[in-house]
């Protein structure tokens, strides 16, 4: 087995195969990252909306619970599934890989609305209500008082999430989307040793994932509430 | 004409009933102090007040004017009118002194930064604080966070001010700072209703003295009336047992 | 958009599906209790063990963490045969679950170890127990309470993460859907239903974690 890696190891590192890894790689970090930002946006604005007290965003709210305790509990692989074939008639030339940000989309939402909607319950009711007292609107409390500070809450599992998710994204491959696993089994159909292209991919993978994991780690010690002083 | 005007005022909490009907009035310049037992409503008459509890029935006016508290325009502009400052400080914890005292003036009522921050200088000053300008609030003590928080509520310039226990959740040897800091304002003539234990402090600074219990107002009077010779039974356990201490 | 949706003819598969659900309880349960297993082995040899076996498992650790689960499969069911050893899908599905689940089980159940708090240790000992009833009446009840959230989260993680078996050809409930919808070609239907499925199953681990936690450990959670 190590023989064969040896052996074949020259030509599989040419410089277009790696430029193809890297590039595959790029799409799994690309994938994340538009995951984790629509996620997070889309999140806060759900968790927003959650903390309404309004009457009238009663159906509205309910229908964000039943979305994100839906969400967070079908297999990541079963909505790709189900984004897929749902996509499919709506959207006749949707590329595959847009297909997966939807279904990457779709599954960040709704679990980082649950990280965010922490963060903001993190925040003491006492802020809020000075704000209020202020004739602060709920738009500005939300800027000025609350987002700073629940942003430290919100921020390592934030981090947490965005480690696993990258790793998530290697579903995306069975539909076809070239990233990182998918050019791994490009090299192996091509007749590269498995070891050797499997090996190249985890590698990329752990230079992806293991940097974002150190900084989460940091920030977690550094954001902890109870070392301010 | 009366400044603050509060008649039959009632609000609930849940189910449970926690002021009954409460009348009460404050001219111009006056120092109204509510006393009373714990429970007794004391403190949810100045969240209602102030719109943090939507009172159920009662009318309240200011200088005149009836407020709706189911308009939240009526609120707003009752919010400029009436500021109020916690038992528990609730400076911002993310700004600094300075930014806490001109939050509001600036982003709200979006007057002139250089203006504000003139303003805010001379009320830190006034509450003793200009020197911490730049601290945040988790660098000073609690008295100090208490002082700040009269500024900030002094910013929007108010016409009356409501001071909900301020110094209740204060080590003993930081009661007396804010007690000055209060002391002071009242000789500066702007209207106040003052919610306190500090009996002594009381009795040295109102104009009038509301005996509060069990939702309702008791009995109403001067300091002298009030502490020396109360009229209502519950008024005379209430003095008699602060008294003893 | 002129599509119907007919769900009776994935209903009348239900039978076949809710199997498929069985063998999913059957990979979660086998790899999470390996898993657990092998990983307190795992979280003493990292506290307790000489330094080249903690670094060893160190780098266990944070290699198998920082790699997605399915590439891991893939090594073993591609490139062990390379090495004469040719596993079945089951098998490399099972294997690669269980050695990816230890990893994260090592992490969990060291950080329980380590929070025991010296002082009852220090108190077991001056009363003179043995280092096995100091394993079992001190630091057991204590790791075990620290552990069962994070334990408890993670099992409903490995029933959705199961889902990859699929991709292997091992017909647990995700790989039934896709046989299943491959014949009747009603995928949303078919795939919505298993959908339900997983968030029942979840939602019924979910429930009996939190009774168990309550009752056997005494940690308090949302039952709902």
């Amino acid at each position: 087995m190590f023989e064969r890696l040896l052996f074949e190891a020259p030509d599989f590192f040419t410089y277009h195969n790696v430029v193809f890894l890297l590039e595959a790689a790029a799409r799994t970090l690309g994938m994340t990252l538009i995951g984790c930002t629509v996620g997070f946006i889309a999140g806060l604005l759900i968790a927003v909306l959650r903390q309404s007290a309004n009457p009238w965003t009663l159906p509205l709210r309910v229908i964000a619970i039943a979305y994100v305790e839906t969400f967070r509990r079908i297999p990541f692989l079963v909505i790709i599934f189900i984004v897929l074939y749902a996509i499919q008639p709506l959207l006749e030339d949707a590329s595959l890989l847009t297909i997966a940000t939807i279904a990457i989309c779709l599954v960040s939402t709704a679990f980082l609305s649950e990280i965010v909607r922490a963060g903001l319950e993190s925040v003491p009711k006492q802020q809020i209500e000075g704000a209020r007292t202020l004739n602060f609107g709920a738009a500005r409390t939300l800027w000025y008082v609350v987002l700073p500070q629940a942003w430290r809450v919100i921020l390592p599992p934030a981090i947490a999430f965005a480690v696993m998710f990258i790793k998530d994204t290697s579903l995306a491959s069975h539909i076809g989307v070239v990233e990182l696993t998918f050019s791994g089994k490009m090299f192996v159909n091509r007749g590269f040793s498995p070891l050797l292209g499997f090996g190249a991919v985890l590698v990329l993978y752990f230079l992806l994932s293991y940097p974002l994991s150190r900084l989460g780690t940091y920030l977690e010690k550094r954001l902890d509430p109870s070392r301010r002083s | 004409m009366t400044h603050l005007d509060v008649r039959d005022l009632a609000c609930s909490y849940g189910s449970e009933k926690i002021l009954k009907g409460v009348t009460l009035s404050a001219e111009k310049g006056e120092v109204v102090s509510l006393i009373g037992p714990s429970g007794s409503g004391k403190s949810t008459l100045l969240r209602a007040l102030v719109g943090l509890t939507l009172p159920s029935a009662g009318e309240v006016r200011v200088a005149g004017k009836a407020v709706d508290y189911s308009s939240r325009k009526s609120v707003r502009e009752l919010r400029s009118q009436l500021a109020i400052v916690f038992q528990q400080y609730n400076l911002f914890q993310n700004m600094t002194v300075m930014r806490n005292v001109t939050i509001a003036p600036t982003t709200i009522k979006k007057r002139p930064k250089a203006e504000v921050e003139a303003l805010a200088t001379e009320l830190l000053a006034r509450v003793g604080m200009e020197a911490k300008h730049d601290a945040y609030p988790e660098e000073l003590s609690g008295g100090q966070q208490q002082r700040v928080a009269i500024a900030r509520a002094l910013a929007l310039q108010p016409e009356i001010l409501l001071l909900d226990e301020v110094t209740s959740a204060l080590d003993p040897e930081r009661v007396n700072e804010v007690l000055d800091t209060i002391r002071r304002l009242t000789e500066e003539g702007i209207t106040m209703l003052l919610v306190s234990h500090e009996m002594s402090f009381v009795r040295e600074v109102s104009t009038r003295v509301v005996m509060m219990d069990d939702g309702k107002v008791v009995e109403t009077g001067t300091p002298s009336q009030i502490f020396d010779s109360p009229t209502h039974e519950r008024t005379r356990e209430f003095v008699g047992m602060i008294l003893k201490h | 958009m002129n599509y119907t949706f007919q769900f009776g003819e994935v209903m009348a598969e239900l039978p076949y599906l809710l199997g498929g659900a069985l063998v999913t309880l059957q990979i979660v349960f086998f790899t999470f209790f390996l898993g657990a297993a092998l990983g307190l082995m795992g979280a003493l040899g990292k506290v307790y063990g000489p330094t080249p076996l903690r670094k060893v498992i160190s780098a266990y650790v944070i290699f198998i963490t920082n790699t997605p689960a399915l590439v891991q499969i893939f090594v073993l069911y591609y490139a062990l045969p390379d090495a004469g050893i040719l596993l079945s899908s089951m098998a490399a599905v099972l294997i690669g679950l269980t050695l990816n689940s230890t990893a994260y089980l090592t992490e969990i159940i060291r950080a329980g170890v380590v929070s025991v708090r010296q002082a009852e240790m220090d108190a077991a000992i001056g009363l003179n127990m043995t280092r096995l009833q100091i394993l079992r009446y001190v630091m057991l009840p204590h790791i075990a309470k620290t552990i069962f959230a994070p334990l408890s989260n993670f099992f409903i993680w490995l029933m959705l993460g199961s889902s990859i078996a699929a991709l292997f050809g091992v017909e647990e409930l995700t790989g039934r859907a896709i046989n299943v919808s491959s014949v009747n070609l009603r995928t949303i239907e078919t795939f919505s239903v298993v959908a339900v499925i997983y968030i029942g199953l979840t939602l019924i681990a979910s429930m009996s974690l939190a009774l168990l936690g309550r009752f056997a450990f005494r940690v308090k959670a949302r039952v709902f």
